[in-house]
């Protein structure tokens, strides 16, 4: 299987939320697949070269300085069939979601979304990715190729290093790039926190946490005392306690830290979708009942305004 | 301006869902129907637009067999215009429901398209990108705002950085998140008044398009559990395990 890898950029440099789709290329396919990265004067292209691609081809325009769906399809799908790539592949975010379904548009290929694990049989492909909000495991057959893929980084995890460094290649864009949608912004970041996809630790919070205030100086005082990202549920979202780029749960982001605590959380399903392969999960919540204890592998029955005070400064203390 | 929704009849959201006997697909028996809650949003939008004075019809489209006319009639109760049913009971993966909603949308010529970002039954968030890739329209997806102005959208747009703001001409294909608008609830005289809307059915054929699905669903299963751990009494004892046992701190 020949497979272009998709790297995630802004347009200006390259992110490490590449990484497990290379882990997959390097399950599948470990001879032969390359990377593709996309932008302007793109930066950290060192992120992809250590890992065994046959090449790294960088294509580099002043249309494509921002991740548009539109300029960036026509970019992958020439590439794609430049190299005779049986699958396209990216790590699942909101960026390969928009780009990658374009792809398989303009390339006429099914789609396998937000995948957990694939292998060959009869010929066809056969892969498992979570449906119906992550409540069940759907196994799908396709026929066919190329195939654009998304896998689900959690479940692929990071690539092996090879010791040795892939070709950079510089690359041609396509004669005609669409410029009819223009970006004009982009508002939030995680201010100075790490990325709550890549982050080793995440502290979530619920609802019960009042307001924005609130909200930051307990979930991101722990949050900061453990050097972790913030998440929250959708319901802190949804009252406008948290900003919507930390929700996690099946319509926000999946994490898999390797350790995830969370505060105030009843643990819905939708939830749940979103962090439940974490390697360590900690609940601290006042209701014994709460579902999220279910999945919890240490529960601590509390009031979060009478124990996070204390657990975060246990927590700065042990790390001093 | 005319605008397009497409509409698809899925498992209400809060419904369980479970394998059926045979393993091959969910337990269908007694299972309440909805529309999509993201198709239903986009079609707020849609509406919302209408009775803003910026659309002057809204026409919702849905893929599937006769009974997803229910959801066609939910969509005209809601406010939609008239509505278009392709029936057809073979099963569909997204390049050729892709397909078809490009040849009703050749047809409607609309000058917007809105949709759901996913649907929650196979949740694979493609069809909207699929669409425009085979218009060659602009798209603008995981939508939260939208903003018509001189033959333009401004879109708020979802994404994993935080919200990008995008402008682009129409027509557009332009998908619904969670946030754009919270849907209202259908009134008696908007069912009352449904019942007399225009609703059309095509096949495919009529619309000059074959279907070929190379992706089929084969198997469905429940993930694997997490089992629950312990109960610990204070954070003394939590930070102790999580150094100790866990070793995650």
């Amino acid at each position: 299987m020949k497979i272009l890898i998709v790297a995630e950029t802004d347009g200006g440099r390259v992110s490490e939320k590449t990484l497990p789709a290379i882990a997959f290329a390097q399950q599948q396919s470990p001879d032969n697949f390359t990377i593709l990265a996309i932008g302007e004067n793109l930066q950290c292209i060192e992120t992809l070269t250590g890992y065994g691609a046959q090449a790294v081809l960088t294509v580099n325009h002043p249309a494509l300085a921002k991740p548009l769906a539109e300029r960036y399809a026509p970019v992958i799908a020439h590439h794609a069939r430049q190299l005779g790539a049986d699958a396209i592949v990216a790590t699942t975010t909101t960026f390969s979601r928009d780009v990658l379904a374009r792809v398989a548009g303009l390339l006429d290929a099914p789609m396998l979304s937000d995948i957990i694990a694939l292998e060959t049989a009869n010929g066809k492909l056969v892969a498992k990715r979570p449906i119906y909000s992550a409540n069940l495991i759907g196994t799908f057959e396709v026929e066919g190729s190329p195939v654009v893929i998304t896998v689900r980084g959690p479940a692929w995890g990071k690539p092996n290093p090879t010791g040795a460094q892939s070709p950079v290649q510089s690359a041609e864009a396509p004669a005609a790039i669409p410029q009819r949608a223009e970006w004009l912004g982009l508002q939030g970041g995680s201010g100075g926190r790490p990325d709550l996809t890549q982050a080793r630790v995440v502290v979530s919070g619920g609802r019960p946490l009042k307001d924005p205030e609130t909200f930051e100086k307990y979930i991101g005082g722990l949050a900061d005392a453990l050097g972790g990202a913030v998440g929250a549920t959708r319901a802190a979202v949804d009252s406008g306690i948290a900003p919507n780029e930390l929700q996690v749960g099946q319509t926000g982001k999946t994490v898999a830290p390797e350790l995830y605590i969370a505060v105030a959380v009843s643990g819905s399903v939708q939830h749940l979708a979103g962090m439940k392969d974490s390697k360590v999960i900690v609940a601290i919540n006042t209701d014994p009942e709460a579902p999220i204890f279910q999945v919890a592998d240490y529960g601590l029955v509390a009031d979060l305004y009478q124990v996070l005070p204390e657990l975060t400064e246990l927590v700065k203390n042990s790390r001093a | 301006m005319k605008i397009l929704v497409s509409v698809k009849r899925v498992p209400d959201p809060y419904a369980k869902i479970t394998p059926n006997a045979t393993g091959a697909d969910i337990n269908r028996d007694g299972l309440q129907m909805a529309v999509n809650p993201f198709d239903e949003i986009a079609l707020e939008e849609a509406i919302r637009l209408k009775e803003a004075g910026k659309a002057s019809e809204v026409v919702a489209v849905s893929i599937g067999g006769a009974e997803s006319q229910e959801q066609l009639r939910t969509a005209l109760a809601m406010g939609a215009d008239r509505a278009i049913l392709v029936q057809t009971d073979a099963l569909l993966d997204a390049p050729s429901v892709a397909k078809i909603l490009a040849a009703v949308y050749q047809r409607e010529q609309p000058q917007l398209m809105l949709m759901g970002k996913q649907a929650i039954d196979m949740d694979e968030n493609q069809v909207g990108q699929m669409l425009a890739a085979l218009l060659d329209l602009p798209q603008a997806t995981f939508a939260s705002k939208i903003t018509l102005e001189n033959g333009s959208a401004i879109v708020e747009r979802e994404t994993d950085n935080g919200i990008e703001t995008l402008k682009t001409p129409l027509p557009a294909i332009i998908t619904a998140d969670l946030r754009l608008n919270e849907p209202r609830y259908v009134a008696l005289t908007g069912i009352v008044r449904a019942r007399s809307k225009p609703l059309e059915t095509l096949t495919p054929a009529d619309l000059g398009v074959q279907v070929q699905t190379r992706m089929r669903l084969v198997k469905v299963e429940a993930p694997p559990a997490r089992k629950a751990g312990k109960r610990v009494s204070d954070v003394h004892e939590l930070v102790r395990l999580l150094r100790e046992e866990a070793r995650v701190i």
